[in-house]
């Protein structure tokens, strides 16, 4: 090798560290923590189970919500003011950011990941946008009788484009194709009084709407959407009076776990058992308070439990198998939202009131981490990327 | 039908327990407490900001047409027909009436 060859491969060599200078890393194992007051999001790696960056000027994010692109880089982060921001977990900073509409409920993401879907109070509706850009692509106002605009609640990406949400004052499921992006076609399904929140199963067939306003689920088959909708669970909280309810139930944990699905009762303190090769009840679990989140473990061996006022401090975890509560945790003041690793063996816990998110062991409950994080709500790992409904 | 349900509030509000002298304000500690509480519970369904969500704003110029004491008499009660729940299990009637008042002049941070 002639010395301005071997000049030439240090020079090579040096270039390449030099502008190289950040490791390769993957993203499906980071995530992001919404601190509801500061209007940043604290971003995290769960490997690691520490924070590494922190991103702000995303808003109200009051009751945020996240999506995120298939690679699993960008979070879509949906802000209370309608704000829409995608954030570059890489980077971690603002990719792009814009202002959709004026009080805005969450979002999300379609199958092939090119629309992004915002779902509004006000205006009532939703609205579609290209994943990249953030460029408006289509909106489906929610008008369900002449001049009357609804909430949308419940938004949940569905197989072949579409989105199934349901609306609150409509008392209607509807469900828009965006096969043609431009051009989406809406149908329409009678729901029940007042749906509060709505979901998607993981196999994305069936679509169920929670009613706020009488006692009963709404339930779509959208393989078969011609047979129209119906009601199940009618009733189901007769057995005792109903209760102000503090704080209104989610349904976006979606637990479906051994061969049933788990939902909050509206204004009792129980979780719902469903048999979900039929949709009958199959049990209630009495538990500590009224549910707020009822999400599964990602195997489904647990139910994992959070409350509304006067009971978030408090957590119980429901064993699939015998269908009782088989722990009772404490772990904080004011726990808004829960979310587990990939495959589950662990759990993040915020703890608004104090300040902190706390990593626990789901199989020995053991803390096995502290994140200081001022007011934080929502917990959204990037593994929700490759799943259908959420 | 809403001018009705107007006047039936207010009728109801001039008979809480309260009307017409106000009651003392609560300590500063439980002040705080309650501004946090009304910020972050209530802020669940009318935003942090208070701006509106699945419930209404809660901005002085939307409460403009409501005297405290039905403000208070909503919060105390809640609304049927409406996931606005009675918040008195929480809240005495004088830190109701206490929050009402705020509302009206815009919520302290």
């Amino acid at each position: 090798m002639t010395p301005l060859r071997l000049f030439l491969v240090f020079f090579v060599c040096a270039l390449c560290i030099a502008c190289g200078n950040a490791p390769l890393r993957g993203a499906g194992d980071l995530g992001i923590v919404v601190e509801r007051e500061s209007g940043c999001v604290t971003l995290v790696d769960t490997s690691a189970r520490a924070a590494y960056g922190r991103v702000c000027g995303l808003g109200d994010l009051s009751h945020a919500h996240a999506v995120f692109s298939r690679d699993a880089r960008y979070a879509y982060v949906f802000g209370r003011d309608g704000g829409l921001t995608k954030v570059d977990l890489l980077a971690a900073r603002i990719a792009r950011r814009i202002v959709q509409s004026g009080n805005a409920i969450g979002g999300a993401i379609s199958q092939n990941g090119r629309l992004v879907v915002a779902q509004n109070y006000v205006p009532g509706g939703i609205k579609a946008f290209d994943a990249d850009t953030l460029d408006f692509v289509a909106e489906v106002p929610a008008e369900y009788a002449p001049g009357l605009f609804s909430k949308v609640v419940g938004l949940a990406d569905a197989p072949g484009q579409r989105f199934a949400y349901a609306l609150f004052d409509g008392g209607e499921i509807w469900v828009s194709d965006f096969s043609d992006p431009r051009h989406p076609t809406t149908r329409r399904f009678p729901a029940g009084r007042q749906p509060y929140d709505g979901l998607v199963t993981p196999d994305g067939r069936h679509y169920l709407a929670g009613l706020f306003g009488e006692d009963g689920v709404a339930l779509l088959d959208l393989w078969r959407p011609d047979e129209g909708s119906r009601k199940i669970l009618i009733g189901y909280g007769a057995h005792d009076e109903k209760m102000p309810v503090y704080k209104m139930p989610h349904l976006r944990g979606w637990a479906l776990a051994s061969g049933k699905a788990w939902l909050p009762a509206v204004g009792h303190n129980e979780v719902i058992a469903l048999d979900a090769a039929n949709w009958h009840q199959a049990a209630r679990i009495p538990v500590r308070g009224q549910p707020v989140f009822v999400m599964a473990r990602p195997d489904g061996r647990q139910v994992w439990v959070n409350f509304a006022l006067p009971d978030n401090g408090k957590v119980d975890v429901i064993d699939t198998l015998n269908g009782r509560v088989m722990r009772r945790l404490e772990p904080g003041h004011a726990i808004l939202h829960l979310e587990f690793t990939p495959r589950g063996e662990e759990v993040w816990l915020s703890a608004r009131d104090d300040d902190k998110v706390t990593v626990l062991d789901t199989e020995t409950f053991a803390p096995l981490a502290t994140l200081p994080v001022p007011r934080p709500s929502g917990i959204f790992f990037t593994s929700r990327a490759h799943r259908i409904g959420f | 039908m809403r001018k009705t349900t107007l006047a039936l509030v207010m009728k109801l509000a001039a008979s809480f327990a309260f009307a017409g002298e106000s009651p003392p304000a609560p300590p500063p500690d439980r002040q705080r407490e309650l501004v946090q509480f009304v910020r972050q519970d209530c802020g669940a369904c009318h935003g942090l900001g208070l701006a509106g969500g699945l419930g209404p704003s809660l901005l002085p110029s939307a409460l403009e047409q409501w005297p405290p004491e039905a403000l208070a008499l909503t919060i105390h009660e809640g609304r049927p027909d409406t996931p606005m729940p009675p918040w008195r299990r929480f809240l005495s009637e004088a830190e109701t009436l206490w929050i009402a008042q705020r509302l009206k002049e815009g919520f302290p941070r």
